[in-house]
């Protein structure tokens, strides 16, 4: 039987945003996880060239006129990301679903270019073991790029399908994701285009 | 109960200073261990308990030897740190000394190359699973491997170092007393990682020296027929591929040399005692002794195998 | 925000109600499709404990050969194999998932909610599990088992000294077991942080459920360094990157910093959990709560970073600089401090509580007997001048036995022996539990005490075979007699548990007279675990309890409703529907099985894969009605909303 000191939730809301949502810790701890997975990639590539007097071993340093341009395109697709975050939390499903489709565009950019950038690399993956890491760094990168991608075409789809208040928060945390998508690649992008001059 | 491959009875410097840190970690470790138990074993049996669990005055004074015990425990792990790092640094480092051997020891599946080291190409000694030592001289080991990680394990002389390919090690032993010491590989390297032993035999400098300048000569001739028909079998067999025998035509590197097989104590890498029936057994069925061996089976019988093991018993 | 409070259709707070909402479906569908945390934990605590006896059995294949010098029971091939797959079983499928399925089961139950954050990666997580275990084992009888030990250090374990599939089956299972590890890791701390009942602030969490905290985060910074190290591997193989090749700029010594990096915190993600479960027994079978909780938290926590510090250790006999050496040596002498601390903690606890001489209490006593003494060889080892005399020999083998058996398997049958009543509703036989214990406690130490001397007299470790003139052929026999004890023992514990299924006492809600809140619901609890949800006040939730001690209310009964609280002091602060039972999660599963094994054959394996797996993982997501359970969605759409 209730008491006068039971605790009555009913009027609490059903749905939030940000560190108030179980979603977003998981995707914190997603976070941590590839953000460990490139941390010992990077690590990896600073151990390998501490074991060879020459680096890049007998080959020309990556061309950084692509990577560069991804860059760019990648930093400025913060700025539709953030716009579509913001009004999703606003709950608008007009400017979010356009603004949605603007980071889709961004993102298809960015995919063609990554494709070219393979390209620059100046070397194989089964060259040397130089070869071997720039690829794996730049290809788990790449993977972010395409998941990040498919979740937010499927996210935009189910906007259109069926969209609740639920998909707001959705939304919100896949802009949380591209912005450690692009964040992470900073430093990769340091590691692969200036390592060989740095290091 | 005699041990022959221990590290509880130190021939050498190394394995001395490793012996007495051992001891003083055994009687610390025990007696924290005896008092905790004796903790434990009182605390679950006592009487007189107090009649609230929680009593407020009893869980202080147990706060109060649980910060005890944690400070007792800090010095004792501090005490044990110092020591270990000063038995490290005592007996770990090289016992640089320019009258020191240089020996290189390549690993490799499943067997050491040893080979002496020197500037006159002449004075180059090359023998497989047994290093012989001067007692009392400072030996710097070489090591290096040529296939997977492998480990060099004399307990009773220092503790183990790992062979690596790709990059080679500097590891010192020293001997003070003669005797003959058993090692082992210590990192599974394959197949028969179990069968990949090796002795190191510590002599008086006389007896070294003489080894040493035996090892030094190429293989005696055969004295009699028979031992000539040997030789010939065996430069005629598929043993000349890997064998070398210096001082005939039979240069193969990627076996143990010959040269002096029969001074050697064991065969296949310390598996079996080097004796004519063993060594019989070797030749034609190494696979059923050692399987997964890189020495195939050899169809040798009847009369040439007879005369072959009569010729490498010469080798001496 | 407007709350759907408004809605006339909506029912609260109806038992029969939550009943019908939370009823897990029926039949394979249901087997295939369930979310319940209880049900998919409870299959994962099946399935571990076989892989447990699996491995079991490896082991004793193992000592039979080991009994003699020079025995041709088995030769080097299959025992080569049967090491490799006895540690890759019990590190791998048994220690950690065991720790983390008894964490599922107990935690959303320990801590006052209906069910864990994320039910469907939840299930998701289990048969990940599943189909890489078996994958493993069916490989195995394939003759494509790995055989390299289950550390697999190359260059021994790559392309040029291992042809064939075998290196690579041991690759794929690591990405299986990992990403099952990742699953469990991140639904414990979301479940921990935001489901809390009100009034369980941190400062009020219980122990087992802070140790199974630690660990999670562990899990997620510590499992990707093996994922990066095994798919290095499969790649070295498979398309011939040369990671570890030295002939090409690659390192055989990056692998192991690699592999250990991750293979130290490994060991402490087994033992913190069963510290957790330590606790409970000893907060239960003494009648009090644990002396210094503060101490006993900050000690969890300070293993956990410790534990990252360590792993070199596993490497003296390397050639890496010695100067660093003694920084590792000081972190893994330190790292007995903390595990010092908890020990002392309990023994207090003991001392001024009222013991009482139950199976699970049994247990801790054996643990605390066999695990501080693993310990302090463990403080050995970790000394370099010791370590390169005993590193790689029976004397590690008997260190990490003592700590991991006496250190996470007495604490885990202690638990299992505690939580079997709630899991099922009946009581184990108590004789039966302790001649488990007694038998389990001298089989171990006939088994493993001796091989501390092998290791000191010469005897290295992953031999198949050894010569007589060594003397080791007596503690070998004497080790395998202790073997079969064990396994005897353990034989005792699965009689037990059939028996007391069917035969055993009732348990009723509280048969121990415990303080945690999962025994404040019925043996076994419904599937929406409280009804009403708890309201805790204080850190003993059953003993500190009020006479009018107050529940939530509010929480819709007609549809899967959670309370989602604040991270530090457990206000309520909004509620969540949890999806209803779902195969989407299965199928993902499978292709995601399907790609790992595929790659065994072909890197195009891993493309192909990947495409077709995304397939069911969208379908999982996409919003369809299935995905709400109970009569609100049946009858009423107005909980969904549009701009």
């Amino acid at each position: 039987m209730a008491t006068t000191r039971d605790l009555d939730v009913s009027g609490l809301p059903n749905f939030a945003f940000g560190n108030r949502t179980l979603l977003w810790w998981a995707t914190v701890c997603l976070m941590i996880i590839e953000g460990m997975v490139f941390a010992i990639s990077i690590v990896t590539y600073v151990y390998l060239r501490g074991r060879q007097p020459e680096w890049p071993p007998n080959l020309s340093a990556p061309g950084l006129f692509w990577g560069t341009v991804n860059t760019m395109i990648m930093l400025a697709s913060a700025v539709p990301n953030q716009i579509t975050k913001k009004y999703a939390e606003k709950l608008q499903l007009g400017p979010t679903r356009l603004w949605l489709a603007v980071c889709l565009l961004f993102a298809a950019a960015f995919l063609v270019v990554r494709i070219l950038e393979y390209g620059a690399l100046n070397t194989r993956w089964d060259t040397n073991a130089y070869g071997s890491i720039v690829w794996v760094l730049l290809s788990l990168h790449t993977v972010h790029l395409l998941t990040d991608f498919v979740d937010s075409v499927v996210l935009e789809a189910v906007l259109f399908y069926k969209p609740t208040s639920k998909r707001f928060v959705d939304v919100s945390e896949n802009a949380a994701y591209w912005y450690f998508v692009v964040l992470s690649w900073i430093p990769i992008y340091v590691v692969i285009y200036f390592g060989p001059y740095l290091l | 109960m005699n041990w022959p491959q221990t590290m509880l009875g130190a021939a050498g410097p190394h394995a001395r200073g490793v012996e007495s840190l051992w001891w003083l970690f055994f009687w610390v470790t025990t007696a924290v261990y005896v008092l905790v138990l004796i903790a434990a074993v009182l605390a679950t049996v006592r009487r007189n308990r107090p009649v609230d669990p929680q009593d407020p005055a009893a869980s202080r004074r147990a706060g109060v030897a649980i910060a005890s015990a944690t400070g007792v425990s800090l010095v004792l792990l501090f005490i044990l740190l110092i020591s270990s790092v000063r038995t490290g640094r005592y007996s770990i480092q090289g016992l640089a000394d320019p009258s020191h051997i240089n020996i290189k020891v390549t690993a490799q599946q499943w067997w050491w190359n040893v080979e002496y080291e020197s500037t006159i190409a002449s004075q180059r000694v090359r023998t497989a699973n047994e290093i012989h030592i001067p007692v009392g001289r400072p030996v710097l080991l070489k090591l290096q491997s040529t296939d997977v990680i492998h480990s060099l394990w004399v307990p009773n002389l220092a503790g183990k170092k790992d062979l690596i390919p790709g990059q080679e090690a500097a590891f010192w032993i020293q001997a003070d007393r003669e005797g003959v010491y058993r090692g082992q590989c210590a990192e599974f390297c394959g197949h028969q990682h179990a069968h990949m032993a090796l002795l190191v035999i510590a002599e008086d400098s006389g007896k070294y020296a003489m080894w040493l300048e035996s090892q030094r000569r190429p293989a005696a001739d055969p004295p009699d027929e028979m031992a000539k028909r040997g030789r010939d079998v065996f430069l005629s067999a598929p043993c000349v591929m890997c064998h070398s025998i210096r001082g005939t035509g039979a240069g193969g590197r990627t076996a143990p040399d010959l040269t002096h097989l029969a001074s050697r104590l064991t065969l296949a890498a310390g598996t079996i005692p080097n004796t004519p029936g063993h060594l019989a057994g070797w030749i034609t069925d190494a696979q059923g002794i050692k399987p997964g061996t890189r020495m195939p089976t050899i169809g040798i019988n009847g009369e040439d195998l007879q005369a072959l093991l009569k010729y490498l018993q010469t080798l001496k | 925000m407007p709350a759907d409070a408004a809605s006339p259709a909506a029912i609260y707070d109806d038992r029969a109600v939550l009943e019908e909402t939370w009823r897990p479906p029926a039949g394979l569908m249901g087997v295939l499709s369930a979310v319940n945390h209880k049900l998919v934990a409870r299959r994962f605590v099946v399935t571990t404990m076989v892989f447990f006896l699996l491995g079991g059995l490896l082991a004793l294949l193992m000592r039979w050969q080991l009994r003699r010098p020079e025995n041709t029971f088995i030769g080097p091939d299959l025992y080569n194999q049967l090491f490799t797959m006895h540690g890759s079983t019990m590190m791998f499928l048994f220690a950690v998932p065991i720790m983390q399925a008894l964490g599922l089961y107990v935690v959303p139950l320990m801590i006052g909610t209906r069910n864990i954050a994320l039910p469907r990666l939840n299930a998701f997580g289990y048969w990940v599990f599943l189909v890489g275990g078996v994958f493993l084992y069916v490989s195995f009888l394939l003759n494509m088992g790995p055989d390299a030990g289950w550390f697999n250090y190359v260059p021994l374990s790559g392309p040029e000294f291992s042809p064939g599939h075998r290196i690579d089956t041991w690759a794929q299972l690591v990405n299986f077991t990992e990403i099952a590890a990742l699953v469990g890791g991140i639904e414990l701390i979301v479940t921990i942080f935001k489901l809390r009942a009100p009034g369980m602030s941190l400062n009020r969490l219980p122990l087992f459920c802070w140790a199974q905290l630690i660990t999670s985060f562990m899990v997620i910074f510590a499992m990707p360094a093996v994922m990066m190290a095994s798919n290095f591997l499969a790649l070295d193989r498979l398309v011939a990157t040369h990671f570890f090749n030295p002939a090409e700029g690659g390192d055989a010594i990056l692998w192991q910093h690699l592999f250990w990096f991750f293979g130290h915190p490994e060991v402490y993600i087994i033992f913190i959990p069963a510290l957790g479960i330590v606790s409970s027994i000893v907060e239960t079978f003494t009648r009090r709560p644990v002396v210094g909780y503060t101490a006993m938290v900050l000690s969890l926590v300070s293993t956990g970073f410790i534990g990252f510090g360590l792993w070199v250790h596993h490497m003296f006999a390397t050639p890496i600089p010695q100067m660093g050496q003694s920084f590792f040596t000081a972190a893994s002498m330190m790292i007995a401090i903390p595990s010092g601390v908890q020990i002392f903690c309990w023994i207090a606890t003991i001392w001024l509580g009222r013991p009482q001489w139950k199976t699970p209490f049994l247990f801790v006593l054996g643990f605390i007997a066999i695990f501080v003494l693993g310990g302090l060889t463990g403080v050995m080892l970790a000394s370099v001048p010791l370590d390169l005399q005993v590193h790689d020999t029976f004397f590690v083998v008997a260190h990490f036995h003592y700590v991991l058996i006496g250190g996470a398997v007495f604490p885990l049958m202690g638990g299992l022996h505690y939580w079997f009543p709630k899991m099922t509703g009946r009581m184990l036989h108590e004789t039966l539990g302790r001649w488990t214990f007694t038998l389990l406690f001298i089989g171990f130490n006939v088994t493993f005490f001796p091989m501390h001397l092998l290791g000191i007299h010469g005897m290295p470790r992953r031999v198949y075979t050894y010569v007589p003139d060594t003397g080791w052929g007596p503690m070998n026999a004497l080790a395998t007699a202790g073997a079969m004890i064990i396994g005897f023992s353990v034989l005792l514990f699965l009689v037990n548990a059939a028996w007391a299924l069917r035969r055993g006492a009732l348990a009723g809600h509280n048969p121990w007279g415990a303080a945690t809140l999962e025994w404040a619901t019925s043996s076994p609890p419904p599937a929406y675990n409280f009804h009403p949800l708890p309201v805790v006040e204080g850190r003993s939730p059953l003993w500190d309890r009020s006479a009018d001690a107050p529940s939530v209310i509010g929480i819709r009964s007609d549809c899967r409703e959670v309370l989602v609280t604040r991270v530090l002091d457990a206000e309520p602060d909004h509620k969540v529907e949890m999806p209803a039972p779902s195969i989407w999660p299965f199928v993902s599963a499978m292709c995601l099985g399907g790609m790992f094994v595929a790659t065994l054959f072909t890197p195009w394996g891993f493309v192909v894969g990947a495409v077709v797996a995304t397939i069911p993982v969208i379908i999982w997501f996409w919003p369809k009605e299935s995905d709400h359970a109970g009569r609100a969605y049946r009858h009423d759409r107005s909980n969904e909303r549009a701009a």
